[in-house]
């Protein structure tokens, strides 16, 4: 069967070929898809778990109890996965448990660019880097023998572009399953790491890189291609794509497995070819291991470290460094006036009224007719991670911090703890993003009586990575109904006093809840209710702009709205983006009351 | 050959070049595509990469090897001259979606014969649609996807029936018959189109 798949339904398709029984994740770009796409197959458990350290605990257990487990996540993920994989590194496994860290070179979307190959070194584990689908596919099947063959769990790289490409794939193999059923065996110095058996284990790891690195001499996935013996390629991951095409008659080694690396196959290219160069994405993992084996190899002094590669970064480093002929290149077109299009809230999304009000209270937008002095922002907005950090950008301007997911509500009790008045912290947050990480926080400023606000922005959804389901919304990755944790119980059972759930979609109902909340000595939790845009299903007329009422004041304008747009001064709405009666935001805010329904006499506006 | 599909976040890209791909590949073609689109549901700059031919290594294109753009977007086209071979062939989509930064007059959003002059300094094989319209009346604005492909069906080389049955494939039962309608209208405007 030929289809057309990104690499992350490869990896779900390869999984369960393989005979993966349980899979666990927490949503996070690019890594989602795999869990999505083998939640499909009905007789594999998945899970969205509340976050990659939960996803890997459920998996490490499952691995425990005799079957094969996929845990996926996105490279910053991991980290947040890593105690217990260092855990699963020492212990080892039982069924086998192949972990997929999805990492983002050039920062798509992520708030970092980091390189996770090191993990694999770090917690002396095998790795192994597909370079297309069809790679990603097969080395599945390898990724679940190699863990149970040498008790490890075993990390499988991929990266943005391998993931979410699209290439034909050849599913040749059919899910093979064992049949014994789920079992625990009971191994008390294997599974209990008490520093006595911590220490036995830790001579098992490092028998276990003994005998992988032997491995790696013969496994497929690393393979030499000699052409023309004057140059040759190290190259893993998509990377090997790109140099194939920059360097279509070169030597390659081509590297599936990248560590351990085996030291013999390497130095058998090298001694082959004339000249040995590195290229890889991000760090130079491969070129600083090969160096310490002592071979004279270069890659990093041509080729970028930092963001993604492609054929041109490669093929310009490759003129640099005089392993391509220095053609001129074409002379660009200017495009450096054309206007850029950043990322944006949609139109009607329950998240722009909040950060308006925010905005608006903490005197960070211009409000028409408002005078310039005292525009010094009145608060100080800690932020976290999700569409909503998009609320960051102009005009809204209604974030200060975004770290990492959770980190809103420390950061905003530590300012509070510096000194900072209690009516001038706030903390935005976003349901996923709170059930993910920021539980635990706001058990601290329960216990340690920090005096902020914290606004939760409910929209039911995993909004960002796709609208995945979670803890919050009552349905599970199979689309069954589950129990539901409700985020005002939660809150007020850890000890919250003041929660106040309020309709995202109502400018005077968050306004006077913020303003509340400021002025209120105590911890309290404000809850924005509405559902994202994209979800909402019926779409009901679009709201338009009566240019009679209209004074071109800009407030409007104010919300960034991409449906709201302004030609000559003159606002008007777009009627295929607008969202209709369900947001009226803009509505609301018009001074003039000149935005509304169109019906035959005219705009009204009745908000 | 290599392809670009652009756009706006919420036009529709993604399924149109995975439709131009998993066409491709039932004709037995090598495929890679690609897309890049940042970290926005809706609004953001988008664009898919895509590669036919007998055997394909990477899934990007490098700038000046782009055989055919298709462009849902005005300003979405220009972005991505500088990929163009000379002659490539460049079919647009006539509508513009001003960024935050022209609406609230910080930037300005290039006329119609900059859009066009600066195509032209790679081709002349620029053809402007009535994309958005068109869909419209083929029954709703969200089947511009398909309108274009219509258009591209007309330049690329794979067998009608191949791009209807991916299509029939790929959408939902109930949008069937309207997305077959804006791919045929689509197709049918292409031949009529003057060259601009």
């Amino acid at each position: 069967m030929r289809k057309l798949l990104s690499g992350n339904e490869a990896f779900a398709w390869g999984a369960y070929h393989a005979g993966v029984k349980v899979a666990t994740a927490y949503p996070g770009t690019p890594s989602t898809e795999i869990l999505e796409a083998i939640a499909r197959f009905d007789d594999v458990y998945a899970e969205w778990s509340t976050n990659e350290k939960v996803a890997m605990e459920v998996g490490l257990g499952a691995s425990y109890a005799g079957v094969r487990v996929l845990v996926s996540m996105k490279q910053v993920g991991f980290n947040v996965a890593t105690d217990p994989f260092m855990a699963a590194a020492i212990t080892g496994i039982d069924g086998g448990l192949v972990v997929i860290s999805a990492d983002d070179p050039g920062i798509h979307s992520s708030q970092g660019e980091q390189d996770n190959r090191h993990y694999a070194r770090l917690a002396k584990v095998p790795m192994l880097e597909p370079s297309d689908s069809q790679e990603a596919y097969e080395i599945m099947a390898y990724a679940f023998d190699i863990s149970e063959k040498y008790d490890t769990p075993v990390i499988v790289r991929t990266t943005t572009r391998v993931s979410h490409s699209k290439s034909v794939v050849d599913l040749t193999g059919q899910r093979t399953i064992s049949d014994k059923p789920a079992a625990f065996k009971h191994n008390v110095t294997k599974y209990v790491m008490l520093p006595v058996n911590a220490r036995t284990r830790r001579v098992a790891v490092e028998d276990r890189m003994v005998k992988l690195t032997s491995y790696g001499e013969t496994i497929p996935l690393n393979r030499i291609e000699i052409e023309d013996l004057r140059l040759g390629v190290v190259a893993s991951g998509v990377s090997y794509q790109y140099a194939r095409d920059v360097f279509p008659k070169a030597s390659f080694l081509k590297l599936g497995m990248t560590y351990p690396l085996p030291p013999k196959l390497i130095s058998e290219f090298a001694g082959r070819v004339n000249k040995l160069i590195v290229i890889e994405e991000l760090d130079p993992f491969l070129q600083e291991n090969i160096q310490a084996m002592g071979l004279k190899v270069t890659g990093k002094e041509f080729i970028p470290r930092m963001g993604e590669l492609d054929p041109d970064v490669i093929s310009a480093g490759a003129r640099k460094a005089g392993l391509l002929p220095d053609i001129k290149p074409r002379p660009r077109i200017n495009l450096s006036q054309l206007p850029k299009r950043p990322p944006l809230l949609c139109p009607g999304c329950p998240h722009t009224g909040m950060f308006y009000v925010l905005s608006s209270i903490g005197q960070r937008l211009k409000l028409p007719g408002a005078k310039d002095k005292d525009r010094v922002p009145r608060l100080i907005i800690t932020g976290d991670i999700g569409c909503y950090t998009l609320g960051a950008y102009p005009p809204l301007n209604a974030m200060d911090t975004t770290a990492c997911m959770g980190a809103s509500i420390g950061q905003a009790l530590g300012m509070a703890k510096a000194g900072i008045g209690r009516d001038k912290v706030v903390s935005v947050i976003g349901d996923s993003t709170f059930m993910h990480s920021g539980i635990t926080p706001l058990v601290d400023a329960v216990y340690n009586k920090g005096e902020i606000t914290v606004i939760i922005l409910d929209n039911s959804t995993t909004a960002m990575t796709g609208h995945q389901e979670h803890p919050g919304t009552g349905i599970t990755v199979q689309r069954q109904e589950t129990n539901r944790v409700k985020i005002e119980d939660l809150v007020k059972g850890i000890g919250v006093n003041r929660v106040k759930v309020v309709d995202a979609f109502n400018i005077k109902e968050l306004r006077s809840a913020v303003k509340e909340s400021l002025e209120t000595p105590e911890l309290s939790v404000i809850i924005a209710r509405g559902d994202c845009a994209v979800q909402r299903p019926k779409r009901s007329a679009p709201s338009v702009v009566d240019v009679e009422k209209c004074k071109q004041c800009g407030t409007c304008l104010l919300i960034g709205c991409p449906a709201i747009q302004s030609e000559d001064g003159q606002v008007h709405i777009d009627v295929s983006l607008c969202i209709g009666q369900s947001c009226s935001i803009c509505r609301q805010l018009c001074p003039h009351h000149a935005i509304g329904e169109d019906i035959e006499k005219g705009v009204t506006n009745t908000p | 050959m290599g392809l670009l599909v652009t756009g706006v976040g919420g036009q529709g890209i993604i399924l149109a070049s995975d439709i131009i791909g998993e066409a491709a590949m039932s004709e037995g073609f090598d495929v890679k595509k690609t897309d890049t689109l940042g970290m926005a549901q809706r609004g953001g700059s988008v664009v898919s990469h895509i590669r036919i031919g007998q055997k394909v290594y990477s899934p990007l294109i490098s700038e000046g090897e782009v055989d055919f753009l298709l462009a849902f977007e005005k300003l979405e086209a220009v972005r991505w001259s500088n990929y163009l071979r000379s002659s490539a062939t460049v079919v647009i989509n006539q509508y513009a979606q001003p960024p935050l930064s022209v609406n609230l007059g910080n930037e300005q959003y290039p006329d119609d014969t900059e859009v066009t002059t600066m195509l032209g300094q790679r081709t002349d094989h620029i053809y402007i649609v009535a994309g958005t319209e068109r869909a419209r009346q083929s029954g709703d604005v969200r089947a511009l996807n398909m309108f274009m492909l219509g258009c591209a069906s007309y330049f690329l080389p794979l067998k009608v029936q191949s791009w209807k049955d991916t299509i029939t494939e790929r959408v939902p039962a109930k949008f069937r018959e309207m997305n077959i309608i804006a791919f045929e209208a689509g197709r049918k405007d292409m031949r009529n189109v003057g060259r601009r």
